[in-house]
């Protein structure tokens, strides 16, 4: 038991490190993708240290505590993963952090924070279900929703469930906030949302929400890697490249596609999750039947 | 670490021609590439640290211009681009036209031209940067961040190393149309 706490807690340690790095990653490819020189591959880091330098405006009492409970939530889930846990848990604990930083900007005032917090609501709604089948599709492949008994697996899960991998790479886009279906929040300033969900917080707090964005970015790539796991500890390899290999996609779609209305991101992600992860849970449950 | 290392900036247009806005988005473009020091054009004034100015102040755009500024949270600074944005430039007899942004909320930086060129505007952002480094560090100290004259008369011991330079005065070299 011990062992599988302190196992948590390398997450910890490994999420807001490797989370900056891939983010600052995706800003050098995506410049470097424009033919620009882009910045440094440190910069989320002077991002962090800037916001936590500037004065804060809180709108209100509330705000404080919701992006604090949305940071825990967040690394909560991480830990559940990294203590080799249920991994259904991870995946409530992270739509409770989500909900946490929607009701964040729902106590804002500002329409931009609303509306943003609205739609990450429908992005919500387009992503669930393909993490709750992506946790059926690991339980009918590894026989345990323990993600300690996946990782010790003799057939890494991609073997099984490679269609449950192609829709989670599909809702990946929107867990990174990135184009096509960056609906409710925006890395530019040419788009109508504004700074989306994050409108209205400012100073540290949004270096709090940055911090988690970092934790959700590496506990999504660590989501990656389990496809790719099994007892061979030369498969972590293996899940290195594939995140490697899934962040250069992500950028590449990010750099690509324009951004499309929440009705056409609805229907692309339901219809690829029905066929993709659908199709797979009903071969895996035919053969396993 | 240096909190200028990441100023992530808010770029709003009083009443231009529209001249400089295309050369301040031309600064974002691959040939002069202005996010390899870190910037952000943001949307948002809440994230910024540099407020960008083109064009004049009119009676239309005093009140949101004043508005923008105040969202911004501390250390924060304010570069005037454009001959519009420093005295009015040609709109300046305009019955609509108040002068440069200076009437409504303190300038740091100004940047001349017109239209102002990338080379210039980058340069006069850069120059805010070490504006921006010096308000913190009135801020650690417990004093406001604002103090006319003080930043100014700093900033020429620091690198840039050219002459005083007083509030009515180009700082990136050029001079006035």
């Amino acid at each position: 038991m011990l062992q599988s706490v302190l196992l948590g807690f390398i997450f910890f340690l490994l999420a807001p490190v490797c989370g900056a790095i891939i983010s600052g990653a995706d800003r050098f490819l995506g410049a470097r993708m424009q033919r620009r020189q882009g910045p440094t591959i440190v910069q989320p880091f002077y991002d962090l240290y800037k916001f936590f330098q500037k004065k804060a405006y809180i709108v209100n009492g509330l705000q404080d505590f919701l992006v604090i409970g949305h940071l825990m939530f967040v690394m909560l889930s991480g830990w559940i993963i990294y203590a080799g846990q249920d991994i259904l848990l991870a995946v409530f604990s992270l739509t409770l952090a989500e909900m946490f930083l929607c009701l964040a900007a729902f106590s804002a005032s500002a329409p931009y924070s609303n509306m943003s917090a609205q739609r990450e609501l429908l992005q919500m709604t387009c992503t669930e279900p393909m993490l709750l089948l992506m946790a059926i599709g690991f339980y009918l492949h590894a026989g345990s929703f323990l993600v300690s008994d996946m990782v010790l697996g003799k057939m890494p899960a991609i073997v099984s469930c490679p269609g449950m991998f192609a829709g989670f790479l599909i809702i990946l886009v929107i867990e990174l906030r990135k184009s096509p279906f960056d609906v409710s929040s925006s890395h530019h300033a040419h788009q109508e949302m504004v700074k989306g969900i994050t409108t209205d917080i400012s100073g540290k707090l949004m270096g709090w929400v940055e911090l988690a964005e970092w934790n959700e970015i590496f506990l999504m790539f660590t989501f990656v890697g389990l496809f790719f796991v099994c007892s061979n500890p030369w498969s972590i390899l293996w899940a290195i490249l594939a995140g490697a290999g899934a962040m250069f996609l992500m950028t590449l779609i990010d750099n690509t596609f324009p951004r499309v209305k929440w009705e056409r991101m609805l229907t692309i992600v339901w219809s690829s999750t029905f066929i993709f992860a659908g199709g797979n849970l009903l071969v895996l449950m035919l053969l396993k039947g | 670490m240096k909190m200028s290392q990441s100023p992530w900036m808010l770029h709003y247009d009083g009443s231009s021609c529209n001249g400089c806005d295309i050369e301040v988005l031309a600064s974002t473009t691959p040939v002069y590439d202005l996010e390899r020091f870190g910037i952000i054009n943001t949307g948002d004034p809440k994230h910024a640290d540099i407020f960008l100015i083109t064009g004049g102040i009119n009676y239309q755009n005093r009140s949101v211009v004043q508005q923008l500024y105040s969202q911004m949270p501390d250390p924060k600074v304010v570069v005037a681009v454009g001959i519009c944005a420093c005295d009015g430039g040609i709109f300046k007899d305009c019955y609509n036209i108040l002068g440069g942004v200076d009437k409504v909320i303190p300038v740091d930086v100004y940047v001349p031209g017109c239209a102002a060129r990338p080379e210039s505007i980058i340069d006069g952002v850069v120059r805010a940067l070490d504006l921006l480094e010096i308000k913190r560090d009135r801020m650690r100290r417990g004093l406001s961040p604002e103090e006319q004259g003080w930043a100014i008369a700093n900033i020429n011991e620091g690198r840039t190393g050219k002459a005083v330079r007083k509030r009515d005065e180009s700082v990136s070299g050029g001079n006035k149309a």
